[in-house]
């Protein structure tokens, strides 16, 4: 089995994971960070999306192997040991979120949003969220939320 | 109950408890779960829509790497069915049918996605891998997928016991009073529509993890479940009978149900029976394609009504002819669907004095149909505003004046269809509505489209709903097996903190949160000194659960009666250290004061009294702690308006949702930012109906959407912001005056859309178009009308 | 997913020879396209090599009359290219509207051109622009590249290591989405430059992209909307899925030529 060295969440890991391993799967399956999820098969959902390289991507549309030597960021490392990033406090603010199950990827995508542009319109934002799927709150809260959390971070992650 | 919206009491916009911890990836859903020793399960599916089975061969997998078991469902014979909760009987007296449902398959596989065998391995991976070596021998017979293949004549039978394949033909009504409503009609209407089948799509799939303790002879089931204590009856009791008291059922964090976590699934029982038959824990999580073929769907209605009105445009009678598809099977709560919770529906917030529903349901081999959000009431507020939308055009009455001639003033209302409305303002709510969308000033907005060369339409729809649906005695004499009241505990500990226990389930709605608003305020307690406890039959005294926007209205109110029970007990303890007289002792904010005088005990001295009863009443139990059942003495009936505005490209067909205003009377509202909330996401259901989302299958019973790739949810750039507005009337039977808010927008805004396209295609000719009004559809409609 | 080799490289040429040795063996680069069809078991390659090591080739250069754009630049890196924006507009806009941000953000150029999906949008930019397909060996005109769905003049080790557009005089991309996937039903590119008028179509057939010749004489003559919006394509050749049936998606390809027509 290939061994994979990589960061997440700011520390060293070394994984021991097949070829065939996807991302998410080594995150909740050999790490135990399950709070990034899987909510379909065709890459659409978005549940599942983290940061590599601070970027934001699908950790179900990636090999662990792809991610060799990259700096992944998921959820539970977002806030870097403070209490809520700006992002995580502005869903919290603005009630953008509801079952909990997309907002992990939801707030990833925000987040790479808001470091490309520091104060995107409503359009832009819900443009952006395309890859993002949410069953419960009508992306009206999600929307406002993440016009705040960029504000907040002020262009910088 | 002062409600002033302050602090974190009734009526405040508080942040909810349960942010934190799904912010931060630490919410615990149930595939995020894992128990030493865990086995992994693979459940293979019929890939035909009908079929006998001839045989099942099994043995190279049971050989493959990793497998440990491999199970059909001979090894299963023996264990009961399925069981569905409601019992409908026809017109003519009978029992509705009701054929068995084997939790994994016997004889036959009756749709695409039934359950064949459960393969047990190691690892997820292994146990696909040996599903794959399983060798089963479809027979292929004939399928019926759809109502008109179900409904032919010399159909092909899903159930032989079931001739012409129908579940059951229900009315409700009086017929013979609207028969003469109609001979003496000035104006009769009549539409055909179809009510498209959806997929629930919860972005959480289901998922289910089972253990057995040989030492104990204890099952516990983890699973994505909206109501954890009907599941543990309908598994425990029915299927693999196992008592109460060694069947735990959890449902934790749950991404998400729409309707969809409700029923008791074949999976539940399969993996707790196999967790039991190997010793092992056993854990299986959907995929997103299996889920599509094994997550109960919603909808699939056809419907021809018939509206009867005076000369002066009142509504004199209404006739409702409803064909619904079932599925394969009978899910738990799918009888009443189209029955109880859409039959009674159709007086809608009008006086109309007779209404007749039949409604006929039909088997297919198709996946089980059940309640998905609004569950019955969508169907029956898109018909009946269809219904009216057409009735205005064809008597020249304006659209808005002909509904405000047939409102409801008087309260109570009885409708000729069962419900007694207690309350009500529909005419403040459409005011409402209209000034929030700026209907006066459609007119000039049209034409500034048309000056763009778009297609620009308004349309409004005014509904009630049904909610909290109760109470036991009467559901049970409609045929329900459960009663519908709910539990709730509250325990006030020692030091003053509470911990509210709850039969219902949060998945999403904010329970924690708006639950321990109330407390804090009926108990003057801080909000962060209470805790609210959902999703555990091991900790939660009994429950019905969550769907139905009932949570706060009945599992509310029993909190509510459980606060008052531990405030009588605590006025007795705070009698007697105050020296006083029961009576004259007086509860408000958090302190016992005796009436008139300046003498006081906090709350939390008089709980630590109770559990330190050093200097107690005699003969009164140490502990502060209440169980309250509520059983709710009627339905609630929120109402209201939505109105949507669309414009659309008559090159391409595209409908682009431009706005929607809502205006709703909900009753209380005890957070305004989750129930906002709750508002925002029924109408991207609502939404997600009118114009993008449709279940189809082939006309072999194959499913045509089978994912994401081709079954159209609903994104950000879909949907416009929602502009909503709150006309409050209480409810009159319950506690908190609460009634409903999870399933207004799923209810009220599909025709309101679609009434909006309507009215942007008048122009071109086009006078019906179904739902979803794709683009495709509504190019094609624009073709069709040019073309006649 | 069946479990494969892979190698990670650190140069074209070791991708090739490792092509070579590898038993049905599959380049992958952002795995946009791949990913998707290995996790549905409907491609199962014995090995991948993966160009992610591989230096040199994420890079966006203005050759003067042509943009040079890397083989690994990804959607996102197009789209935001400032070359791109100022010389080709028409290709940052069909760039910034493939899938969604994670698939801009993994997705590169050469992925998307190798995998030719009837569906994707850059083989049309690339018929359209008269672009040139470089490898590790040759370079390969965009007319004689894209082969039919799926199928391209590539042989099984040859890697991508550019495309080279031809900046045009003018043009322009409309395209209209599956609702679903997203994918494209019909999307157009228009343009008038080095390699004369051409129009190019992705999403409506079952072949592949392709041209539509009565459009470019349309447009050669008068490079207008009006010029296309009377020239419909044979509903005959295209695809039919539930978004659009063959006469809606032959309508579309019309509507969207015409408004291709209009931005450029």
């Amino acid at each position: 089995m290939p061994t994979l060295e990589l960061t997440v969440n700011g520390t060293q890991r070394t994984v021991e994971v097949r070829n065939r391993t996807l991302l998410v799967e080594m995150l909740r399956e050999h790490l135990g960070l399950t709070g990034t999820h899987v909510g379909c098969d065709t890459s659409q959902c978005g549940a599942c999306v983290v940061l590599v390289d601070g970027v934001s991507v699908k950790s179900c549309t990636m090999l662990a192997v792809q991610a060799e030597g990259a700096a992944v960021t998921t959820i539970e490392g977002l806030a870097n040991g403070a209490g809520l990033h700006p992002m995580q406090e502005a869903f919290r603010e603005h009630h953008g979120l509801q079952c909990g199950f997309c907002t992990p990827g939801m707030v990833m995508s925000a987040v790479d949003l808001a470091n490309r542009n520091p104060d995107p319109s409503e359009h832009e934002v819900r443009e952006w969220l395309e890859g993002n799927l949410c069953r419960c709150t009508g992306y009206h809260n999600i929307v406002k939320a993440v016009q705040a959390g960029a504000r907040a971070m002020g262009g910088a992650s | 109950m002062s409600g002033n919206g302050t602090g974190t009491g009734i009526g405040a916009s508080v942040k909810r408890k349960e942010d934190v911890r799904f912010l931060t990836g630490r919410g615990r859903y149930t595939d995020d779960i894992n128990l030493p020793e865990q086995l992994h399960a693979h459940i293979l599916r019929s890939t035909t829509a009908h079929a006998e089975i001839g045989g099942i061969d099994a043995k190279a997998a049971r050989k493959a790497p990793g497998v440990h078991a491999v199970f059909t469902g001979a090894d299963m014979e023996g264990v009961g069915g399925i069981p569905t909760g409601w019992l409908i009987h026809s017109k003519d007296g009978s029992p509705m049918v009701e054929p068995p449902h084997p939790a994994l398959a016997t004889g036959k596989v009756r749709y695409v996605g039934d359950c064949v065998a459960i393969v047990v391995a190691d690892t997820k991976e292994q146990a696909q891998a040996a599903a794959a070596l399983v060798e089963v021998d479809y027979r292929d017979l004939p399928a019926v997928a759809t109502i008109a293949a179900a409904s032919a004549e010399g159909a092909p039978l899903v159930w032989d016991e079931a001739p012409g394949n129908v579940c059951y033909d229900w009315e409700v009504g009086d017929k013979a009073a609207t028969d003469a409503a109609f001979e003496s009609a000035a104006h009769v209407v009549s539409i055909d529509v179809v009510n498209q089948r959806l997929v629930p799509n919860a972005i959480e799939p289901r998922a289910a993890l089972a253990n057995f303790d040989p030492s104990t002879g204890d099952y516990t089931l983890y699973t994505t479940s909206q109501n954890p204590h009907l599941t543990r009856l309908l598994l425990g009791a029915f299927v693999l009978g196992i008592p109460e008291h060694k069947l735990r059922i959890v449902a934790p964090d749950v991404g998400g149900g729409f309707g969809s976590k409700i029923p008791h699934y074949a999976e539940e029982a399969i993996l707790t029976w196999t967790a039991g038959k190997l010793a092992r824990p056993v854990k299986w999580t959907c995929d997103r394609m299996d889920a599509f073929k094994s997550d109960t769907h919603g909808r699939d209605h056809k419907s021809t009504a018939e509206l009867a009105l005076d000369a002066d445009g009142a509504f004199t009678g209404l006739r409702v002819s409803t064909t619904a598809n079932l599925g394969a099977y009978l899910s738990t709560f799918a009888p009443c669907v189209p029955t109880y919770l859409y039959g009674i529906l159709f007086a809608g917030p009008y006086t109309t004095p007779a209404i007749y529903v039949e409604v006929k349901a039909l088997f297919t081999n198709t996946v089980p149909v059940d309640a998905l959000r609004g569950a019955g009431r969508p169907e029956a507020t898109y018909l009946l505003e269809r219904l009216v939308e057409k009735a205005a055009r064809v008597t020249g009455i304006d659209r808005v004046e002909l509904r405000r001639r047939n409102f409801i003033r008087e309260f109570p209302y009885q409708t000729p269809v069962a419900l007694q409305y207690d309350q009500g303002d529909y005419d403040s709510t459409l005011d409402l509505a209209l000034a929030a969308a700026e209907w006066d000033g459609f007119e000039a907005r049209r034409e500034e489209a048309a000056a763009r060369g778009k297609l620009r339409g308004i349309g409004v729809s005014t509904f009630i709903e049904a909610c909290g649906i109760a109470p036991s005695a009467v559901v049970g004499s409609l045929g329900a097996r459960a009663g519908l009241y709910e539990s709730g505990s509250v325990r006030v500990h020692p030091t003053g903190s509470v911990t509210v226990f709850t039969g219902t389930h949060s998945h999403g709605q904010g329970h924690e949160t708006t639950f321990a608003q109330i407390v804090s305020e009926m108990l003057g307690v801080e909000f962060d000194a209470v805790e609210v406890v959902h999703g555990d039959s091991a900790r939660i005294p009994f429950g019905m659960g969550t769907y139905g926007s009932r949570s706060l209205a009945v599992g509310g109110s029993a909190i509510c009666k459980a606060v008052d029970k531990v405030v009588a007990k605590g006025k007795k303890i705070a009698a007697h250290l105050m020296e006083a007289s029961v009576e004259d002792v007086e509860f408000a904010d958090g302190t016992f004061t005796v009436a008139g005088t300046d003498r006081s005990r906090t709350i939390g001295e008089v709980a630590l009294t109770a559990y330190v009863p050093h200097n107690y009443p005699e003969g009164l139990e140490p502990g502060l702690e209440e169980t309250a059942f509520y059983d709710p003495l009627n339905f609630t009936f929120p109402a209201g308006t939505h109105v949507a505005e669309v414009e659309v490209d008559p090159e391409t067909g595209e409908v682009e949702l431009l706005r929607v205003a809502c205006s709703d009377d909900v009753g209380r509202i005890v957070n305004p930012m989750i129930v906002a909330g709750q508002l925002h996401g029924g109408l991207a259901h609502g939404i997600g109906q009118a114009l993008l989302e449709e279940c189809r299958y082939e006309d072999n019973g194959q499913p045509a959407t089978a994912s994401f790739m081709n079954y159209t949810m609903p994104r950000a750039a879909d949907l416009p912001s929602f502009d909503l507005r709150h006309n409050t009337t209480l409810c009159t039977h319950n506690p908190l005056g609460a009634k409903g808010v999870g399933e207004v927008g799923s209810i009220g805004v599909p025709p309101a859309v679609i009434n909006a396209v309507l009215d942007a295609l008048r122009p071109v000719g086009v006078t019906e178009i179904d739902m979803p009004a794709t683009s495709q559809r509504v190019w094609q409609a624009i073709q069709d009308a040019k073309a006649s | 997913m069946e479990d494969f080799q892979y190698h990670a490289p650190g140069s074209v040429d070791a991708a090739v020879s490792l092509l070579r040795d590898a038993e049905d063996g599959k380049v992958v680069a952002g795995g946009m396209s791949l990913l998707p069809l290995m996790k549905l078991g409907l491609a199962a390659p014995g090995g991948l090599v993966s160009l992610g090591k591989v230096s040199g080739l994420d890079g966006i250069a203005d050759r003067g009359s042509e943009i040079e754009v890397g083989a690994l630049c990804t959607h996102a890196q197009v789209a935001a290219a400032e070359i791109v924006r100022e010389r080709i507009p028409a290709l940052a806009a069909m760039a910034e509207g493939i899938g969604d941000a994670q698939v801009r953000n993994r997705g590169t150029i050469g992925g998307s051109v190798a995998h030719n999906d009837p569906a994707a949008d850059y083989p049309a930019a690339c018929l359209a622009l008269g672009a040139t397909i470089a490898t590790d060996r040759r370079e390969i005109a965009a007319d004689d590249f894209f082969l039919g769905m799926f199928f391209t003049a590539l042989e099984e080790d040859e890697v991508i290591t550019a495309v080279r557009f031809p900046v045009p005089t003018r043009a322009g991309w409309a395209k209209f989405p599956n609702p679903a996937s997203k994918y494209a039903v019909a999307g157009v590119m228009a343009a008038d430059g080095p390699a004369g008028v051409r129009v190019a179509v992705t999403g409506a057939s079952g072949d592949g992209v392709f041209r539509v010749a009565e459009m470019e004489a349309a447009l050669a003559s008068s490079f207008e909307p009006a010029s296309v919006a009377g020239v419909s394509v044979s509903a005959e050749a295209m695809l039919s899925d539930d978004a659009a049936g063959p006469e809606y998606r032959a309508h579309l390809v019309t509507v969207m030529a015409k408004r291709a027509v209009e931005e450029a």
